[in-house]
């Protein structure tokens, strides 16, 4: 019988290999159908009414002129709400058969207000509600008391927004009692999750398909509000309804990651060790959600190490998770505090990095290796220096470093393969394609399962009728959606092999599938054609199920869980005017056993280019007067451009020490370090912290104004 | 398969058969003999009799969208994205930021790149618009398309069709440019997932193709 463990090295036809992702030609030619795509016979178009003020009682909502208007066709308003909490919160909604007559409809909702006062400042810990909560290993006190050296700094970064190019929603049909809905999201199989009750329909009668999605980062998980509004208006008129955020309200409200204030505190050894993390952070998640508060980053063995984490609770939209949520914001103020102390000591970046990474427990190997790969990539030796570039001149340049984590086990997964008598294959799963070719890998471990070529397997995701399989966040998906597939067509591969064994003489457990042939393991000759083998199958296909149980499968090194990557940053400073331009980044990512080189590495170039756009351009501005979010645009809300990012290099570790752990997720560990280590590298560059992201033009100046930096 | 979300999506009905009929009765008898008139000449005959004035209600646009004239019906405060999305079904071009700064719009106005959320669906009339769907089919990609899934300069796709309209139009139009040169060219483009790493890959085989995409 063919065994489920993945195929040894040697043996492997498309696992591992560099393959373009199988929905390229769609999504290059426009054909790819997103849910923003969706049109529908009769359908109509929604737009929301969300509040003005951060704080304010909700005197009255009055729809009726909206309504009044000619082509509006239905409208809901929050009939509980009593008063509004941050700007953007949903009140109300109209649908009307143009886009047009439903936006005017919308402003043509009145809302009567009283405004009240609201927090909106998110760097004063002095105006948190919440009570600090501490948390402390080992004596810290003692420990900063006996270090050879101390350092003390504040680091922080702002709240940013997620910025999905497709904002949120969804179409929403409800037909014949049905709810037929195509939201843009993470989370096929449990979109839907509770929307039945909310709306009063069975949730059995609940149906979401999501075939592609423009980007979701950790926001994209639940029906949410606005797909119960959808929803709402189209049980009302029976008809289909559109319902997509506006930019600004996808900035203002559907998520953002928390902003991470601190003060570090570090002592060492005279030889680097750091001995004491004193770590005080505050920031905000809006309205809900956590901050950042698990420090020192991925240090976890410094011997005396204490938190206090304080939550300003703001009137302001709330947090979601965001790409590896909050280890960007432990990892940026942890490496900044000790790239800062190594500075300090007058020790070099790379070797106190490499002697801290004995700090990390059992990943102290991993980081070495990685740690020294990375300096070769980018030509550490040649062009490290202390801080502060002595060069003439005003550009300035620097390298800094960091390393990160992530878990990325499997999550829960069920695959169904289908074998046809005509020798096709289905594979059917209920996951999503965020954008890192989910599909694709579907289709390879199928195929690689099978020994057939990838366009001989038809697969089919984005349905909530298929078989369940976890939502995409934590890079838990790569690892589920492997095993699930992979077990379901080794269980179909078997019941074929069975079929067939009497016309080959041999036993089942004798045979496999390579080459597009069914033969003997032993004696290759002795083989039948998968055509052939199929035909025998008579009129009834084979359809067989796989799950992952996330357990199971790390016990038989299907699966496992915790990566660990180092980057360092090349960058230039020009001290006369503050700008950052990158010259060159490198990333080393381990991520166990890799399904498909060109997609894993496009997750790493990915995870480099959005860290890049955190340290250098992202922030939500907002104004503390009148809370509202003065950049809810993307032309002041600024991402990286294709001429911002520099020459980027990325190293897989590949190989039996890492294939041996089975499949982890890649998606969110290399968004994790770019800030870090841009900021080390601005820092190696001018002399002085820039203490802040993102490190803007303003800041950098302000910084060498007020500390001198190196001129 | 009897899903529904398999049944097939007619074109929304505002695309089929303009009733200019049905249009011009609300303007008088006066109007009946413009009936023959382009949709512009049918705007301003329509305008005359309303004091100078156009719209606001929906008035008749034509345009000439890969190659194939289509009569719609919009308000004139619709963009041209809106209308090419909304109303003709062609949602290769998508809609981002609406304000001009991502591209993820972009479609060619007579071969040169523009945003279509900043551009009224009045104002491309009588011009050559070319969507991401008349550069290439999945079966049919042009050199742009088949670089970028080479290069795999795509993750969620939704900026993709943008940058390749973009990218097609730069090219055409300056066959000998350098690989930085197609860069810049694309700068007007914006991608969130992180894919430029790909795109400068994609700009070094556009840079050899000469133009000839």
């Amino acid at each position: 019988m063919a065994k489920v463990d993945w195929p040894a090295a040697d043996k492997r036809t498309l696992l591992g290999k560099r393959i373009s992702r199988v929905d390229g030609p769609a999504k290059t030619t426009g054909a790819a159908k997103y849910s923003f795509d969706i049109n529908r016979p009769g359908m109509l178009w929604a737009k929301l009414v969300t509040s003005a003020h951060p704080k304010a009682e909700v005197v009255s909502i009055d729809l009726s002129a909206a309504t009044a208007l000619p082509g509006v066709k239905a409208s809901w308003k929050d009939e509980q709400v009593k008063e509004v909490q941050y700007v953007g919160q949903i009140l109300a909604a109209v649908a009307a058969e143009t886009e047009e007559i439903a936006t005017e409809a919308a402003r043509l909702v009145r809302v009567e207000y009283k405004p009240s006062e609201a927090i909106i400042r998110d760097s004063d810990p002095a105006l948190a509600k919440d009570k600090p909560a501490a948390r402390e290993q080992g004596k810290v006190e003692e420990a900063l008391a006996k270090a050879d050296v101390v350092h003390t700094g504040n680091y922080g970064c702002p709240v940013i927004t997620h910025c999905c190019l497709e904002s949120h929603g969804q179409v929403t049909d409800f037909k014949d009692g049905e709810l037929l809905v195509w939201p843009s999201t993470q989370n096929v199989s449990r979109w839907a999750d509770r929307l039945g009750e909310a709306v009063d329909v069975p949730q059995n009668k609940i149906r979401v398909d999501c075939q592609y999605m423009g980007g979701g980062f950790g926001s994209k998980f639940a029906y949410d509000r606005w797909g119960m509004i959808g929803a709402t208006l189209s049980k009302q008129t029976g008809r289909p309804v559109k319902l997509m955020l506006e930019r600004d309200v996808e900035m203002l409200i559907a998520g953002n990651r928390p902003s991470a204030y601190a003060k570090v505190k570090l002592g060492a050894q005279k030889d680097g060790l750091v001995t004491a993390v004193d770590t005080e952070v505050w920031g905000t998640s809006g309205v809900g959600g956590s901050i950042p508060d698990r420090f020192p980053y991925i240090f976890t063995e410094v011997p005396n190490a204490r938190t206090t984490a304080t939550r300003i609770m703001t009137n302001r939209g709330r947090a979601a998770a965001w790409r590896a949520p909050n280890h960007p914001q432990l990892c940026f103020i942890t490496m900044s505090a000790f790239a800062d102390l190594a500075a300090a000591l007058k020790m070099d970046e790379l070797e106190f990095f490499m002697k801290n990474a004995a700090l990390t427990k059992d990943r102290a190997a991993v980081y070495q290796e990685e740690l020294k790969i990375a300096a070769d990539l980018i030509g550490y030796k040649q062009k490290a220096h202390p801080r502060g570039d002595k060069a003439a001149g005003p550009i300035k340049r620097g390298l800094g470093i960091s390393m990160h984590t992530w878990g990325g086990r499997g999550h829960p997964s069920e695959c169904d393969v289908t074998i046809h008598p005509d020798g096709s294959v289905e594979a059917k799963i209920a996951t999503q394609d965020l954008g890192v070719g989910t599909r694709t890998c579907v289709g390879m471990v199928v195929a690689e399962t099978l020994g057939l070529p990838l366009d001989r397997v038809k697969v089919e995701i984005g349905r909530s009728e298929y078989p369940p399989s976890g939502a995409s966040g934590g890079s838990t998906t790569i690892g589920g959606i492997s095993v699930s597939c992979r077990t379901a067509a080794t269980n179909a591969l078997n019941a074929l092999l069975e079929n067939v064994s009497k016309r080959l003489g041999v036993a089942a457990d004798a045979l496999e599938a390579s080459g597009g042939a069914i033969r003997e393991t032993a004696k290759p000759s002795n083989q039948i054609s998968w055509k052939d083998a199929c035909a025998s199958l008579g009129p009834n296909p084979i359809t067989k199920r796989g799950v992952n149980v996330p357990g199971d499968s790390e016990k038989a090194n299907l699966t496992s869980q915790g990566v660990g990557g180092v980057q360092i940053a090349d960058v230039s400073v020009d001290i006369e005017t503050g700008v950052v331009t990158m010259n060159e980044m490198v990333a080393v990512q381990d991520c166990g056993l890799v399904v498909n080189l060109k997609l894993a590495e496009s997750q790493v170039y990915g995870g480099l280019i959005m860290g890049i756009t955190y340290a250098l351009f992202e922030e939500a501005v907002y104004d503390v007067r009148t809370g509202q979010m003065l950049n809810a645009d993307m032309e002041f809300y600024r991402l990286a451009g294709l001429q911002d990012v520099g020459t980027l290099k990325v190293h897989m570790m590949t190989g039996k020490d890492y294939d041996g752990r089975g499949v982890i997720g890649l998606g969110e560990p290399p968004v994790i370090s770019p800030g870090a280590a841009i900021a080390n590298a601005v820092a190696n560059a001018c002399g002085v912290r820039v203490p802040n992201l993102p490190l803007t033009p303003e800041r950098v100046l302000t910084t060498l104004s007020q500390k001198g930096g190196l001129a | 398969m009897t899903d529904p979300h398999d049944a097939p999506e007619p074109a929304p009905p505002e695309v089929t058969n303009v009733s200019r009929r049905g249009f011009l009765k609300g303007f008088g008898a006066g109007t009946v003999a413009t009936s023959l008139l382009s949709p512009a000449a049918m705007r301003e005959a329509a305008a005359a009799e309303n004091g100078g004035w156009t719209g606001p209600g929906e008035i008749p646009v034509s345009l000439k969208v890969n190659g194939t004239t289509r009569q719609l019906r919009v308000e004139p405060r619709v963009t041209l994205l809106d209308a090419l999305r909304n109303r003709l079904d062609l949602t290769g071009p998508k809609k981002v930021c609406d304000r001009g700064t991502c591209g993820a719009c972009t479609v060619l106005v007579d071969g040169h790149p523009a945003y279509s959320c900043s551009m009224l669906a009045v104002e491309a009339e009588g011009r050559a618009i070319t969507t991401v769907e008349g550069i290439g089919t999945p079966e049919q990609m042009n050199a742009v398309q088949k670089a970028f899934v080479e290069h795999d300069a795509q993750q969620c796709g939704f900026c993709t069709p943008g940058f390749v309209t973009a990218a097609t139009g730069f090219v055409r139009k300056h066959p000998n440019s350098t690989p930085e040169e197609i860069c810049k060219g694309l700068g007007g483009n914006l991608c969130r997932c992180g894919t430029y790493a790909g795109m400068l890959l994609v700009a070094a085989d556009l840079a050899k193709a000469k133009g000839g995409v």
